[in-house]
């Protein structure tokens, strides 16, 4: 999962390593989740759409990768919960000059156990925070993985995937 | 052609195996795991439901609602849209939970796929490569959901097969080490 505010660059980081352009999914619902199967009520109910960005990654003949933005709105936790299931981490990517937008994501992974690191994306290439900064900020333990990255590159984006799923590996054999 | 001219209301599609000229097949399916960690839905309703599938038993088929003629949602007719649902019968929930990066391949041969709706063979045309739930729905451009729901439909048909992601059971469904570590080599590679 990549994680983050809105505008953080989440669709951008998946593009630069995925072996296909993003594709974008579309998830409609009701803002009731009783009794749906029904569609005679379906005029009193809000429709929503909320869309999700991934791409994937053939890492093997028999096994691909797949890298899933969630949907910026915080509110539609639904599908973080959906794509958590099954999920090997999340990258929660911040812009540090708006750090509070990663908030809810961070208390999200915290919350669920997904293992997670954040990654600092360095707009023009400049990081104003060093990570060090940015962990007493957030008050994340020393667990947790923080590095900087440029989601515009592939290079950075893969290392970013490697360091998570490093973290991932170190999580379950601790 | 996606809807019957009555709209969605008119739910009398027919689903299930008399529509597959393969039904009867030894077990069609192939589910390497099917996620325990995943809460299966509960039976929807009362009653005998069609889809009971005597032949699979490993999987948990969900009962739908038997939807009954009801009146056209108001405004319908004037809405030149096509609901997402409709496509799906109105039902909103699949028989079996799928994983929105299950991998679904085409299985049916050609002459297998006459007399599906539409939206199963573009499902079965576009799976002849090995795609996810989410590509399927992305590609063709059918909400996530009733993707879910149309992929269902073909693999109980037998039509196509599912491979659903494996978690580690003794792990709460979190990913196995040994796939963790193939990830990690994967990646390294790239």
């Amino acid at each position: 999962m990549v994680a983050g505010g809105f505008g953080v660059g989440k669709t951008t980081f998946v593009g630069a390593v995925s072996e296909i352009n993003p594709l974008r999914t579309e998830a409609v619902m009701t803002s009731a989740s009783a009794g749906i199967d029904d569609l005679t009520h379906t005029g009193d109910k809000t429709t929503t759409t909320v869309a999700m960005d991934f791409g994937r990654i053939t890492l093997d003949q028999d096994l691909i990768l797949y890298l899933f933005g969630t949907p910026g709105q915080d509110r539609f936790w639904f599908m973080w919960d959906d794509l958590v299931r099954g999920a090997i981490g999340a990258v929660v990517l911040v812009d540090t000059r708006r750090l509070a937008d990663c908030f809810p994501a961070v208390d999200y992974f915290e919350n669920s156990g997904l293992p997670f690191v954040i990654a600092l994306n360095g707009f023009d290439g400049q990081q104003p925070y060093n990570p060090d900064e940015v962990r007493e900020a957030l008050q994340i333990g020393p667990d947790t993985p923080i590095i900087t990255t440029d989601a515009r590159h592939r290079a950075d984006a893969k290392s970013t995937l490697i360091t998570l799923v490093e973290h991932a590996l170190m999580a379950r054999l601790r | 052609m996606a809807t019957p001219p009555g709209g969605p209301s008119s739910g009398n599609w027919s689903y299930g195996p008399a529509q597959g000229p393969n039904d009867g097949s030894a077990n069609p399916y192939n589910f390497p795991s099917t996620p325990s960690h995943r809460q299966p839905y509960a039976p929807q309703g009362p009653g005998p439901s069609p889809y009971d599938q005597p032949q699979a038993p490993r999987i948990q088929p969900v009962q739908p609602h038997r939807r009954t003629p009801e009146p056209a949602p108001a405004g319908g007719a004037s809405n030149p849209l096509v609901r997402p649902y409709a496509m799906t019968g109105g039902r909103t929930r699949p028989r079996y939970q799928l994983a929105i990066e299950a991998l679904v391949h085409t299985t049916a041969a050609p002459h297998q796929m006459q007399g599906q709706l539409p939206e199963h063979q573009r499902i079965c045309n576009l799976c002849r490569e090995i795609k996810s739930v989410a590509e399927v729905s992305a590609l063709l451009t059918i909400p996530l959901g009733v993707a879910r729901i149309l992929v269902a439909d073909l693999a109980e048909a037998g039509l196509v097969a599912i491979h659903q992601p494996g978690g580690d059971e003794n792990a709460g469904g979190q990913p196995a080490v040994t796939l963790l570590e193939r990830v990690l080599s994967g990646l390294r590679k790239l």
